[in-house]
């Protein structure tokens, strides 16, 4: 248990943050007014939200261990436990998903019309296992979170969602959960090998190369499935076009990271063989994956569409950041996570609002809209600069980061996701373009309202991190550091040898590749 | 004396139901006698819990393993008579008989799990199968076409089948050993299990549990007589036979020793076609309850995962299994029960917008149907994952990921129930309304599910103290 550094705050902050949700979802049942209802699920949210804050100052970023630790048996017939904890990866994703839920209930305020209490309801209990998905270091408990997340997610779509509601929840249910089932097989294959399901007592262990590429395969389908990578993606612009405004922030934001996540902490550290040999594929998906979601996002109408399919493009700049294994490459990839929830997260609830106003999303019936909502479109701008990697907001760290990586090792693949950048630029550009100069022909929208305070204050704080994250990075990057260090490491020893017989035949140290292995020694 | 009480109270019961029957219109009072009964047996269940004791000569035991499956069964019984507590489905002038024969098929199964001498062990069985074949034909005639009496007869004569060839079975096993007592029986054939003969035997034997339990090639009787008995009868024969049918599989395979190489492929044989034939056939079905029984084929399948294992945890995985699969079903009854409006017969597409009419109701199907699937945090997750944990310990890796595949397919059909009761437009369907006594038994069943979904360690550790005092 030497990777665990308990909790020693007095209490359990991270079992507190992942019921607390919950707890508030029971009372939740008991209410009957709508606006109470909806005052108490944004209570619970915020609550869940200042309660996650002090992990920050708290958190030891000199240690790649795992940090707040709670341990306890669960079932110890199959020595499965009920353990948590949180390190450099896993801290900033469980503090973006607990900051955007009080924005996904704000962004629900009028959105959502009948069905409030179990809208709500669906919504709290996701944040309880998103929570738990990210906290979770006991394989069981991950699956059991990873698996339980879709029955909300899938009424979230079925119930409250557009016109295709029913094609899409159930894609979007076939899909992940098909994609799981052999994950849970790789799982119970882990146990009987090593005798237990504690993910950092797998990492780090001799397993033979076909086991590795077996268990790394499933890995991989249920994960890719989830980011969702190239050619797998099929589920996510139909998901996010039917979903609420709600839905499609969580889907954007905190579900695709899952899949991202998954390969950071299962995939590199449990099967790093494996891993390497299967590196160069992933990376080529990751470039088309870059490429393709430009192009059909240029091609679209429907704005839920173009942004929907801009993620496929953006998590392909973060599983190459990932599979290029050098402390740039997944640093980036981890902060433009955290960016691509921040941007896309605030992109699809704009899009939410201007639904609200005109019930469309097709590009052209929005056309001229700056005219009369001018505080709407300094929002959209920004959001939209942020989305393309503009100088100076949080992408532009985290795809220059990512792209430093990659271009340490593989030039050519980077040099093919360069246009994927600029492809960015040209749809969000056409997007802004249409939207705030329109065209002659565009409809009359002189009776639309601006944006409401309460709608303001949920576009603000998105902004806020925007900018912060785009102009002072360090503190977002210091947490992650060690723990991207130590990762390297795990992936590290067995690439190291080839690595420096590449080394030594270029004539070149690759500093940025051997560094955690001296400091190690 | 105390040793016998739950099998007393059970046969006092049935006496007193059948002094009740005898009487005109006394379904109700009826249905209460019943309902007392069910109680008092969970509750001698429970009183004998952790007795132990040999009666008649041995052929019955009273032990963990028989007392745990007892009150499971009891429990069952009352919760199938809270599901069909209206017993829309079938006439008032034949109640009385109606639960003088659930009564006497839970003597029956309830005597089954106690008995541990093959002729008992007949004798069990068939009291509990004719009454469960009386059940079938007791239905209502909605549309004229006299559907329950076919399934009734088909129900009798494949019963039959498989109970001949089970005595043909339990024939050659006395013939090799010389013995009826399951006790005297296992070292005997322990010491011949690589004798074909033996296999053979065990095997047949096996084949009236399989009946029960609808194991592929047993299974040819579900869709018709799940479609042609009254859901509430369908919700019976579902749920509580299945328990009794597991424990005597246990029983039976746990005979045949450890180094049985034949009997596994067998079983492994029949696991893989049961859960592929069950899942792909259930891809289909409109009817609802056809849809259940070919469902509940693939969850055979998936039981045998753990027999295959012939070790104590993977039976212990069974039982965690097949409880958790009488509540799933029984949860899914429940709705199908209270939304047929006259007891007929339900297309999945009668369930539209189900939660627009009673959200409870569509909270259970969905709990019911997610269970089924096996999606976490029901017992039906946590049941696959202790059953493939086992199966793969075992070496059966080809079988878990063959089981892995069937869960992906049956994903499916569980879906479209769900996608059918929570997206689609109600229509001029009216709204359902629930009493009180409903209310409870979904809120119960659904906090069930959940509970031993995620909480499983004291039940399975129950069953595996039961299980390995057996072997």
């Amino acid at each position: 248990m030497e990777f665990l550094i308990m909790n020693k705050l007095g209490f359990p902050l991270l079992s507190a943050l992942i019921f607390l949700p919950l707890a508030g979802a029971t009372v939740l049942l008991l209410l009957r007014h709508e606006t109470l209802i909806k005052y108490w699920s944004l209570t619970v949210t915020m609550a869940t939200a200042l309660l996650s804050l002090p992990l920050y100052p708290a958190f030891d970023p000199a240690t790649a261990r795992y940090q707040f630790a709670e341990h306890h048996a669960w079932i110890p017939a199959l020595n499965i436990n009920y353990t948590l904890g949180i390190d450099g990866i896993s801290l900033l994703l469980v503090l973006m998903t607990t900051l955007l839920m009080p924005l996904c209930v704000l962004g629900s305020w009028k959105y959502i019309e009948k069905r409030v209490k179990e809208f709500m309801f669906c919504l709290l209990l996701m944040e309880t296992s998103m929570l738990g998905v990210f906290m979770a270091l006991d394989f069981v408990l991950f699956y059991l979170m990873w698996e339980a997340m879709l029955i909300p997610m899938y009424l979230l779509i079925a119930v409250w969602g557009g016109p295709r509601k029913t094609y899409a929840s159930t894609k979007f249910f076939l899909y992940t959960l098909a994609g799981s089932v052999l994950l849970l097989v790789a799982i119970i294959a882990l146990y009987l090998s090593q005798g237990t399901f504690s993910i950092p007592m797998l990492m780090g262990k001799e397993y033979a190369m076909t086991f590795q590429t077996l268990v790394f395969l499933a890995f991989f389908i249920a994960f890719a499935i989830k980011v969702p990578m190239f050619p797998f993606h099929t589920w996510l612009p139909a998901a996010h076009v039917e979903a609420p405004t709600a839905g499609s922030v969580i889907l954007a934001s905190v579900l695709l990271k899952m899949g991202v996540y998954g390969f950071l902490r299962f995939c590199l550290p449990i099967t790093p063989d494996a891993t390497i040999m299967f590196a160069p594929y992933v990376l080529v998906l990751s470039v088309v994956g870059i490429i393709y979601g430009g192009l059909t996002a240029l091609a679209q109408q429907d704005m839920k569409k173009l942004i929907a399919y801009s993620s496929v493009g953006h998590m392909g700049f973060v599983t190459l950041g990932v599979f290029v294994f050098n402390q740039n490459g997944i640093e980036g990839a981890i902060l433009q996570m955290i960016n691509h929830g921040i941007t896309t997260g605030a992109l699809f609830l704009c899009v939410g609002m201007i639904y609200e106003r005109t019930h469309s999303r097709e590009l052209d019936r929005a056309a001229g809209l700056g005219k009369y909502m001018p505080v709407y479109v300094t929002f959209l701008t920004f959001f939209s600069l942020s989305s393309l990697a503009f100088p100076g907001t949080n992408s532009f760290v985290g795809e220059f980061l990512i792209l430093a990586g990659s271009f340490a090792d593989h030039k050519l693949i980077s040099a093919c996701a360069i246009p994927g950048a600029v492809l960015a630029a040209a749809y969000m550009l056409r997007m802004l373009q249409r939207m705030i100069w329109g065209r002659p022909h565009n409809p009359d929208h002189s009776g639309i309202a601006d944006l409401n305070l309460r709608e303001i204050c949920t576009l603000a704080p998105l902004l806020v991190f925007v900018f912060w994250i785009g102009l002072a990075p360090a503190p977002f990057m210091k947490v992650m550091n060690v723990t991207v260090t130590n990762l390297i490491t795990q992936v590290g020893e067995k690439q190291a040898a080839g690595m420096r017989t590449q080394a030594a035949l270029t004539g070149k140290t690759n500093t940025l590749n051997l560094e955690p292995i001296k400091e190690r020694q | 004396m105390m040793l016998f009480a739950p099998e007393l109270f059970l046969l006092l019961g049935s006496l007193a139901v059948f002094f009740i029957s005898t009487g005109r219109d006394c379904g109700k009072l009826a249905r209460t006698a019943a309902m007392l009964t069910a109680l008092g047996g969970t509750l001698l269940c429970l009183a004998t819990f952790c007795m132990q004791g040999d009666l008649f000569y041995g052929a019955y035991r009273i032990d963990l393993f028989s007392q745990m499956f007892k009150l499971f069964i009891c429990l069952g019984l009352a919760i199938v008579l809270l599901v069909g507590t209206e017993l829309k489905g079938v006439s008032n002038r034949v109640r009385p008989e109606y639960y003088l024969f659930m009564l006497l098929s839970v003597t029956g199964l309830v005597m089954l799990v106690s008995s541990v001498e093959l002729i008992a062990i007949f004798i069990a069985l068939e009291l509990s199968s004719f009454s469960m074949y009386l059940l079938v034909p007791l239905r209502d005639d909605h549309d004229g076409l006299r559907i329950q009496m076919e399934s009734a007869i088909k129900y009798i004569l494949f019963g039959v089948v498989a109970t001949g060839i089970m005595l043909f079975g339990m024939s050659y096993m006395f013939g090799l050993t010389g013995t009826t007592h399951l006790a005297e029986l296992l070292p005997r054939l322990h010491g011949m299990s690589s004798s074909p003969l033996a296999i053979l035997a065990i095997a047949m034997t096996l084949g009236g549990f399989f009946f029960k339990l609808a194991v592929f090639p047993f299974h040819s009787w579900v869709p018709d007589v799940y479609q042609g008995a009254s859901n509430e009868t369908t919700a019976f024969i579902a749920s509580v036979p299945k328990i009794a049918a597991v424990a005597l599989l246990i029983r039976i395979t746990s005979l045949s020793g450890i180094e049985s190489g034949a009997l596994v492929t067998m079983l492994t044989i029949l696991s893989v076609c049961s859960m592929f034939y069950g899942n792909l056939v259930a891809l289909v079905q409109t009817d609802i309850k056809r849809m259940l029984g070919f469902s509940g084929i693939a969850h055979a399948g998936y039981v045998l995962l753990g027999l295959v294992t012939l070790k104590d945890s993977g039976y212990a995985a069974a039982i965690y299994y097949i409880i958790g699969y009488m509540l799933m079903t029984l949860a899914g009854f429940a709705v199908i029960c209270r939304v047929s409006a006259k007891g007929e017969n339900l297309l999945v597409d009668d369930l539209s917008g189900l939660h627009k009419r009673s959200p409870l109701l569509a909270l259970t199907m969905a709990t019911s149907m997610f269970a089924m699937a096996g999606i976490p945090p029901f017992v039906g997750f946590m049941g696959k994952f202790s059953l493939m944990t086992e199966a793969y310990r075992a070496g059966h890796l080809a079988l878990v990921i063959v089981a892995a595949i069937n869960t992906a397919i049956g994903i499916y059909y569980y879906l479209s129930v769900v996608k059918v009761t929570y997206s689609a437009e109600a229509g001029q369907r009216p709204v359902v309304t629930l009493d009180l006594t409903t209310k409870a038994l979904c809120i119960i069943l659904v906090t069930f599910i959940i509970l031993l979904g995620i909480l499983p360690s004291r039940i399975i550790e129950i069953a595996g103290t039961a299980v390995k005092a057996i072997m």
